[in-house]
């Protein structure tokens, strides 16, 4: 135990560098999902047929195809076409485009639970499609898909290891390069998992608030 | 002010409106009486667009009921609900100016004063600052007509205002309704309350499958229905209250 203390004394520096990391890239990704995530849904409910077929196109090509293959196309393949991205910008976009479609399906669920009567006190104080969807569909769509936005929020949180393949200094990898020179895996991954753990934990809580926050009585 | 000719209306299969013939002149309140499932909610719904009428022309103060029609329309009825379907996520007050200053760009504070003015009209503006939720639904229903009021509408749509509510809640509404109604509004109300249609409406109009059965001056149609088929609904409905 005393080990262990030690260890985690010299290591904690550092991981907690890559704990900060972490949470800026969980925190970008997180708000590039949810920007495309309601992208997703409104083309989803468009009118016009094609910009349908192309948010289902879009939700089944990139469910299908495992983040850390999405990761390496975005940072190690797009430079063959001439697009060099930085590993931070790559990893937002990847796991924000990864989770993007996540989202779509929390939101669809929630805008689905939205009352039908309101939508039509909308249409009847005339409002025009961006308005209904500003003002009444998204605001009340948001509150009902809260709780699975939290859970997916987590999922993120944790998935952001998977940027570790790519170059980015976040928690995981700062971990493995440790344990890598130090042989001490046992202190290091012991020390990532409850990071990970702890960094997951105000999360539920910050759900929860939100949800006493919206409360609609 | 609101004219229906030759309206008619499928959902599917099943035919709800088959040629629903109306007109509502200005300052005049017109009550729609009829079973369930005769189409007179249909019919309201069709004037703002809710629903898309087949056949038939229908017109808002010459304005008619079209794609292109419809914004001009809504802004010149506006529409009380069965279920309120007062916005859960925004206080009373918020309901209130909603359309003024979302829709038609009214300035925020002006809207506010307005909206203050409306709410004591109905006689809620002590609970401007509470959400829908935490309201009876007499209350919420008064907050659903001040609502209507603050598009400056010429005329209102009232879809069974009262069929929802607990009935020591129902005379708190039809009393605004009855205000309105004496301030020369233009108003065409679904209802149930056939007690209320007799002292307030002009004119009463029986719905029956999906045709205007019977329509007159509401003292008229309500004590000496010329159909027979008036006369079995108005006992009906009569026996049960």
């Amino acid at each position: 135990m005393n080990a262990f203390l030690a260890d985690a004394q010299a290591f904690l520096p550092v991981l907690l560098m890559g704990l900060l990391v972490t949470l800026e890239l969980t925190v970008c990704a997180l708000s590039l999902s949810l920007a495309l995530g309601v992208v997703w849904v409104v083309l989803g409910r468009a009118r016009f047929a094609p910009w349908r077929w192309l948010s289902q196109t879009v939700i089944t090509v990139v469910r299908g195809i495992p983040i850390i293959v999405q990761l390496f196309f975005i940072y190690f393949v797009l430079p063959d076409w001439g697009l060099d991205l930085p590993p931070f910008l790559a990893g937002v976009i990847g796991l924000g485009l990864a989770y993007s479609v996540y989202q779509a399906e929390n939101l669809r669920g929630g805008i689905g639970a939205v009352d039908r009567g309101l939508i039509e006190a909308g249409d009847a104080l005339g409002m025009n499609r961006f308005t209904l969807w500003r003002r009444v569909i998204l605001p009340l769509g948001l509150r009902h898909a809260l709780p699975s936005i939290g859970n997916t929020m987590v999922m993120l949180l944790k998935d952001t290891s998977i940027a570790s393949t790519i170059t980015i200094a976040e928690l995981t990898r700062e971990g493995q390069l440790l344990a890598i020179s130090t042989f001490k895996n046992g202190s290091v991954y012991a020390l990532i998992a409850l990071l990970y753990l702890t960094a997951s934990l105000p999360l539920g809580a910050l759900v929860r608030l939100l949800e006493r926050k919206g409360r609609l009585a | 002010m609101i004219t229906l000719a030759g309206v008619t209306k499928r959902f599917g299969e099943r035919a709800v409106l088959k040629g629903v013939d109306l007109a509502v002149a200005r300052g005049e309140v017109l009550c729609l009486i009829g079973g369930s499932g005769s189409g007179k909610s249909t019919i309201l719904r069709c004037i703002n667009g809710l629903e898309r009428h087949d056949e038939g022309e229908i017109h808002v103060g010459g304005t008619r009921v079209d794609a292109a029609g419809l914004q001009a329309v809504r802004r010149r009825v506006a529409m009380v609900f069965q279920r309120f379907n007062l916005f859960p996520h925004r206080t009373v007050l918020e309901n209130v100016i909603e359309a003024p200053v979302h829709v038609h760009g009214e300035a925020p504070a002006e809207a506010r004063a307005r909206a203050l003015d409306l709410l004591a009209r109905v006689d809620m503006a002590d609970h401007a600052h509470s959400l829908p939720g935490a309201l009876s639904g007499g209350q919420q229903q008064r907050v659903g007509i001040a609502r209507a009021l603050a598009l400056r509408p010429e005329a209102i749509l009232f879809d069974e205002p009262t069929s929802a509510l607990d009935p020591e809640r129902v005379g708190e509404v039809l009393r605004v309704m009855r205000e309105l109604a004496e301030e020369g509004m233009t108003m065409l109300i679904v209802t149930h309350e056939i007690g209320f249609a007799r002292e307030v409406a002009d004119r009463v109009a029986f719905v029956d499958q999906g045709v205007i059965a019977e329509q007159g001056a509401a003292a008229e149609v309500l004590t000496h229905p010329r159909e027979a088929r008036t006369a079995q609904f108005l006992a009906r409905v009569l026996q049960k209250g």
